[in-house]
């Protein structure tokens, strides 16, 4: 069927779970769906049903790799709530009905840009994937992957070789914040020196995936360090209903830096992202309200933000 | 949730195909196939063209427009509850110039039936809207307007419209005038004109006959009906509105009963004999059934399309799938039934 929206729109699949391990403190499921990895790109995300009929919603999760031969998507599963918990306990044979791949991709640099992957738990899923394709295109590619603890790390041997960045990585630098692997502190105290010694090389590109502060704090490290040079791709993790683009729940206020007049809309995350440029996101709307947990308010000059005195409606 | 097992669902559907007439309408417009999607669960319509074929659609209900652009509320707009979820999306649009502009043309490419949602905050948007929409004339997709009386009235601190029966009736009074006058100028039939209703409300029947005697020729039943949740870590309420509507299967009995309600007022006599297009909790083609069992013409599935995109036009294929079983001919043939004791399929 031909697409009359502007974003690459996923599939529906029955998907069979070829395997289930442990790794770390999370799960790393293989789903076969022929169809969405034969399409699937590095920052993109799968949808997937619970088998709770009680739980209508589905779960997001990045594709840690999609194989187009295999027919199979792999994902990395953190059982935060009940509907993760259920995906961490899939086991072979079970089926997880999926939709993917969704959302944008992470835009590829020109050919040799130096770049750093940083991600934050298991937040790193997407990254070997990701630096492989970096390094094909030429890039000298540096990972820096953390976590509160060791049993939280993902993207690194010292847990997990098949989801490790090394080997595909030209370095990888492992922190953790209570010291128990790596060097202690967080991924972004790792950054500056990365950020140095690359920007010899040429101007860096820098993907980033993880919890918001996370984010923010790579975003606002680059910036201190290099300026205004070195763009950063940030992959988000709104709370979504839909992950198609139906529902609206997802946004996140976004200026448009294409435009002279700068315009912040409330963007989907699920369609206009789950990538964003850093400097496009309104960091002084997001995370601004601490009793909403992980929410994101609409900054006074968004388009169509309420006027003082009118009542909203659902 | 159903999950079609593949083998036994297509043959039952090859049988169907066959058997049972599924085209249903609503005054003039005419549909199909008796599935629609619901306003606010399929964003402008085309979002779902990857995942079904809107062409086939009863029609496509549109997120509710307004005049100008909105932004909507903070975030976290939604909670998951058990069967069901809240939501508090705050009416985030384009604004009317934005939709007919970009978002109509894309489904009348598509060639789908339109049921356009409007919402504003006093009768004079409603009736401005409807005057734009009834302008277009018989050549849009546009087949029936749905006027979303379940948003706050301006002029009343903001007390949802459909709370308040005189407060109903002035807003599809500025709609239906709009929609005569519109008709009148250019000689074709006015567009029907669906009042959504809302399940919070102590006399349902009154509301709908406020909205009738303002000259709805059509109702929609049920928009979402309010709930809350608590932060379990913070305490607090989890939505950045504070409170949200709750939809999903877990309001299915709410719509079965307030479908049940309407339709027991029209045979009564009570409500004149205008269609009812049935809302809530519907995800599966057994569901649909109920709604259209207690009096629903046509069915909204809204919900369960954010867990299968596709199940607008899935759930038509099983209701069809469900008359075949029972040897219905005709889905108008069971419209109502569960209202006459001793008729119907066994
Ligand atoms: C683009 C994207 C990629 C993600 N990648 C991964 C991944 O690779 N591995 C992983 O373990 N987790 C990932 N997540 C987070 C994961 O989707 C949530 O942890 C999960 O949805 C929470 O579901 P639950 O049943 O555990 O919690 P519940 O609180 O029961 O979830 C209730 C509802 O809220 C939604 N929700 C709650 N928290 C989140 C959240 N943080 N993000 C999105 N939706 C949420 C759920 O989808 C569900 O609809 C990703 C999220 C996004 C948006
Ligand atoms: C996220 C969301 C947004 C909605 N937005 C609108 C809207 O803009 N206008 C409207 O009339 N109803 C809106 N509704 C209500 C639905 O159209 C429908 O009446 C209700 O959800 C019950 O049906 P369901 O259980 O199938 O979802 C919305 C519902 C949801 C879940
Ligand atoms: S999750 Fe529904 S629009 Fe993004």
């Amino acid at each position: 069927m031909s697409s009359p929206v502007s974003w690459p729109a996923g599939v529906q699949e029955a998907a069979e779970v070829v395997s289930a391990r442990p790794v770390g403190a999370y799960t790393h499921l293989v789903l076969r769906a022929p169809e969405a990895a034969r399409r699937a790109q590095p920052g993109q995300f799968v949808a997937c049903g619970t088998g709770d009929s009680g739980m209508l919603l589905r779960r997001s999760l990045s594709l840690h790799a999609a194989d187009p031969e295999a027919g199979t998507l792999e994902v990395v599963v953190a059982a935060a709530g009940p509907g993760t918990r259920l995906l961490a306990a899939k086991r072979p044979g079970d089926v997880v009905s999926t939709t993917a791949p969704l959302g944008r991709p992470f835009p590829l640099p020109a050919p040799g840009t130096p770049a750093v992957v940083i991600g934050g738990g298991y937040g790193a899923a997407p990254l070997p994937w990701l630096a492989r394709v970096l390094t094909t295109g030429g890039s000298r590619v540096v990972g820096i992957v953390g976590a509160a603890s060791a049993d939280r790390l993902l993207g690194t041997s010292a847990v997990d070789d098949a989801t490790a960045l090394d080997g595909i990585a030209d370095a990888v630098v492992v922190t953790t914040d209570d010291g128990s692997l790596g060097a202690p502190g967080r991924v972004t105290d790792a950054l500056p020196e990365v950020l140095l010694e690359l920007s010899e090389l040429g101007e860096p590109a820098v993907y980033a995936c993880g919890p918001m502060p996370m984010l923010r704090s790579v975003h606002t490290t680059t910036r201190e360090v290099l300026g205004e040079r070195a763009q950063t791709w940030l992959a988000v993790e709104e709370s979504m209903a839909c992950g198609v683009g139906v529902c609206m729940t997802c946004v996140l206020p976004v200026v448009d830096l294409d435009d002279d007049d700068t315009p912040t809309r409330m963007l989907r995350a699920c369609t206009a992202g789950p990538v964003f440029d850093g400097d496009a996101l309104r960091w002084d709307a997001i995370g601004a309200a601490p009793h909403l947990r992980g929410g994101a308010l609409v900054p006074d000059d968004a388009v169509g933000a309420p006027v003082v005195g009118r009542a909203g409606g659902h | 949730m159903s999950t079609p097992s593949a083998p036994a669902t297509s043959a039952t559907e090859e049988v169907a195909h066959a058997a049972v007439d599924l085209s249903t309408s609503i005054g003039s417009f005419h549909l199909p196939a008796p599935t629609m999607t619901a306003s606010g669960c399929a964003a402008a319509g085309a979002e779902l063209a990857p995942y079904l074929d809107l062409s086939a659609l009863g029609a496509v209900v549109t997120k509710s427009v307004l005049r100008e652009p909105r932004s909507g509320r903070a975030t976290p707009r939604m909670a998951e509850t058990p069967s069901g979820m809240l939501n508090s999306i705050g009416l985030q649009g384009p604004g009317i110039d934005a939709f007919l502009e970009h978002d109509l043309p894309v489904l009348a490419q598509a060639g789908a039936r339109v049921v356009v949602s409007i919402a504003g905050g006093d009768p004079e948007e409603f009736g401005e809207l409807a005057g734009r929409l009834a302008a277009l004339g018989p050549d849009s997709p546009v087949g029936a307007i749905e006027v979303n009386i379940s948003c706050p009235n301006v002029a009343n601190r903001g007390l949802v419209f459909a709370c308040d029966p005189g407060a109903s009736r002035a807003v599809l009074e500025a709609v239906s005038g709009a929609v005569a006058s519109a008709a009148s100028a250019s000689g074709h039939p006015a567009l029907p004109v669906l009042a959504k209703l809302s399940p919070d409300v102590t006399d349902l029947v009154a509301v709908a006959r406020a909205c009738t005697d303002g000259g709805a020729t059509g109702l929609t039943a049920i928009n979402t009906t309010l709930g809350m949740v608590i932060d379990p870590v913070t305490l607090r309420p989890q939505l950045a509105g504070v409170t949200g509507g709750t939809s999903g299967p877990a309001i299915r009995p709410i719509a079965v009963r307030c479908i049940w309600q309407l339709t027991a007022a029209k045979r009564a006599g009570v409500l004149p004999d205008v269609p009812v297009v049935g809302a809530g909790g519907v995800a599966s083609g057994a569901d649909a059934l109920q709604l259209i069992a207690v009096g629903a013409c046509a069915v909204q599935v809204g919900t369960a399309t954010f867990a299968d995109p596709s199940a607008p036009a899935r759930v038509a294929r099983e209701l069809e799938a469900e008359l075949a079983r029972r040897g219905v001919a005709r889905l108008a043939d069971v419209i109502g039934i569960a209202h006459e004791p001793g008729r119907g399929p066994r």
